[in-house]
């Protein structure tokens, strides 16, 4: 087998490869960049519950309405709409720290849409939901991932500066501006429209996936933001398209795959990364005159 | 500045007390402060000083009574929280951290000049940092990162100026260095509020004193307010949060000068 048999060969074949691989890229370049400002907002664990908010939404909306993209992404989007919004308003309206009301609002949310499935009595496939489809995207749901991908795009665009802010000294922020808010919940709101997007090709869980470990990943060869961000953007797509092709290539599920190899790329990283890996710290080096 | 804004009102406490859940931090406060003052707020841990300016900046509303301020307050006062509040681990440099100074100027989306950046540049010059402008600010030491800050006030260009412990932890260049820009803030007509621990620096540097236990102890002159019995005093008024306390009486107002 040749280069091109191994690399190529299979998106020039097959049409359901090449759409797999523009799903793949558009969420990476949407994901990439949201996974990163989690992270650094210490929100790693955030994105994992909000896909647990997220399930029971697209779960009622296949109930409602079967394997139907609008119903499915409506029914998430206002599961996880109502978890981020609700749970950033109660932390900054009250006393209790966002990780508590989150928590809090994720099991009410997953509860209630385990409580409406039984209700239906319906022995639900729920494959769909858990694990993706990304080799069977259609034309609406690609229309969807790039849509929401370009929708997060532009908005991070616009945010970034209070984003940042908020970050890295949200008193300075508070003090100058009364955007912090805002901000805070329309990134919440960002991380749910990636998450939707995400869970029609790799799972509502799975989807986290994607996010979360090109960020950390970047953490361990980029110190600085801009730079951080290109590498995220890079080992999500990196990690979509080796993982289509190992998928292909040994007949495995393509959403487990592609999360492998980003998790093959965050191993490599704690162990080899110039930035705080395990061996570069352990290698004896001199150290320097200032 | 002239003589007749130096004399203008910019800040006033009316019978004003802010706090937590009920529980008074600051009790009770009156007072003005004119344009160009200088004032050192002074008192024990636990005394308020940081909750007042909290206050004046608009981040905690009175429990009762009230501040006033100038109507576009957030555009006209600068504010130096505690360093502890910035994220040190945050991957960004110096040239950024101090170029948000210019906020006022730029907004959410504004860019910036080729005129900004001279701004930027003289701002971190002025204070001691040429060289460091691409360093992260995690690879600083305290008292490089809080000429950092100084830099990024000086771009704020703000006529009130309110600073909540600028000098702990600081060894004697950078607080020389420091106070040094405080007096010439003072000097161009702005006022100064700064939360302080050093009396022998508030006696040198500050001509106003605010003595604060929770209920003021005495405001004016540092050196009539920095007196050994007043020192006593706050020393005894500032008092353990109370859960059986009763509701305070309007009767109760305790007045500073």
């Amino acid at each position: 087998m040749n280069a091109y048999d191994l690399l190529i060969a299979p998106f020039a074949e097959f049409d359901f490869m090449r759409r797999a691989l523009i799903g793949v890229i558009a969420l990476g370049l949407g994901a990439g960049p949201v996974g990163v400002l989690m992270m650094l907002r210490r929100m790693s664990l955030a994105g994992d519950a909000m896909a647990h908010a997220i399930l029971p939404g697209a779960a009622v909306g296949f109930l409602a309405a079967g394997l139907n993209l609008f119903a499915m992404t409506l029914g998430g989007l206002i599961a996880g709409f109502a978890v981020a919004l609700g749970a950033g308003a109660v932390a900054r309206a009250t006393q209790m720290k966002e990780d508590a009301a989150l928590a809090a609002f994720y099991l009410v949310s997953l509860a209630l849409g385990v409580m409406l499935v039984s209700l239906r009595g319906s022995n639900v496939d729920l494959l769909h939901v858990l694990f993706g489809t990304v080799l069977a995207l259609d034309d609406p749901t690609l229309l969807l991932i790039v849509g929401v991908s370009t929708v997060s795009m532009l908005t991070l665009a616009v945010l970034w500066r209070p984003l940042v802010v908020e970050c890295v000294d949200p008193g300075f922020l508070r003090s100058v501006s009364r955007a912090g808010t805002p901000t805070h919940l329309v990134f919440l709101g960002l991380v749910v429209l990636n998450l939707v997007g995400g869970f029609h090709a790799l799972g509502t869980l799975l989807a986290v996936g994607l996010m979360m470990l090109p960020a950390a990943t970047a953490r361990f060869w980029a110190s600085d933001l801009t730079a951080l961000v290109v590498a995220a953007v890079l080992v999500a797509c990196g990690s979509g398209v080796i993982g289509l092709l190992v998928s292909y290539h040994l007949g495995v599920p393509s959403g487990p795959a592609i999360i492998l190899v980003a998790g093959g790329a965050y191993v490599l990283s704690v162990l080899v990364g110039p930035i705080g890996g395990i061996l570069p710290r352990l290698m004896p080096r001199r150290h320097l005159e200032a | 500045m002239g003589a007749e804004v130096m004399s203008a009102e910019v800040l006033a406490f009316r019978d004003v007390t802010l706090g937590y859940d009920r529980h008074p931090a600051v009790h009770h406060l009156t007072g003005t402060v004119n344009a160009g003052e200088l004032i050192a707020i002074c008192g024990p841990n636990g005394a308020g000083k940081s909750t007042l300016l909290k206050g004046v900046v608009g981040l905690l509303s009175p429990l009762a009574g009230s501040i006033v301020r100038p109507d576009d307050g957030r555009a006209r006062i600068a504010y130096l929280p505690q360093a502890a509040e910035v994220d040190r681990s945050f991957p960004i440099n110096v040239y950024d951290i101090v170029a948000l100074g210019l906020w006022r100027r730029t907004g959410l989306f504004g860019g910036i000049s080729h005129a900004d950046r001279e701004r930027i540049a003289a701002a971190i010059a002025a204070v001691g940092l040429d060289g460091f402008e691409r360093r992260p600010i995690g690879t600083l030491s305290g008292g490089q990162m809080q000429r950092a800050l100084f830099a990024r006030l000086l771009l704020q260009n703000a006529e009130i100026i309110l600073l909540d412990e600028p000098f702990t932890a600081l060894d004697a260049a950078t607080v020389r260095d420091l106070v040094a820009l405080v007096e010439r803030w003072h000097g161009e007509g702005r006022t100064v509020l700064a939360v302080l621990h050093d009396l022998e620096l508030v006696r040198a540097h500050f001509p106003r004193t605010l003595l604060l236990a929770r209920s003021p102890v005495e405001w004016g002159e540092t050196r009539t307010v920095l007196t050994s019995t007043n020192l006593t005093r706050a020393r005894h008024m500032c008092e353990a949060w109370d859960e059986s306390a009763h509701a305070c009486e309007p009767a109760r107002t305790e007045r500073a000068a």
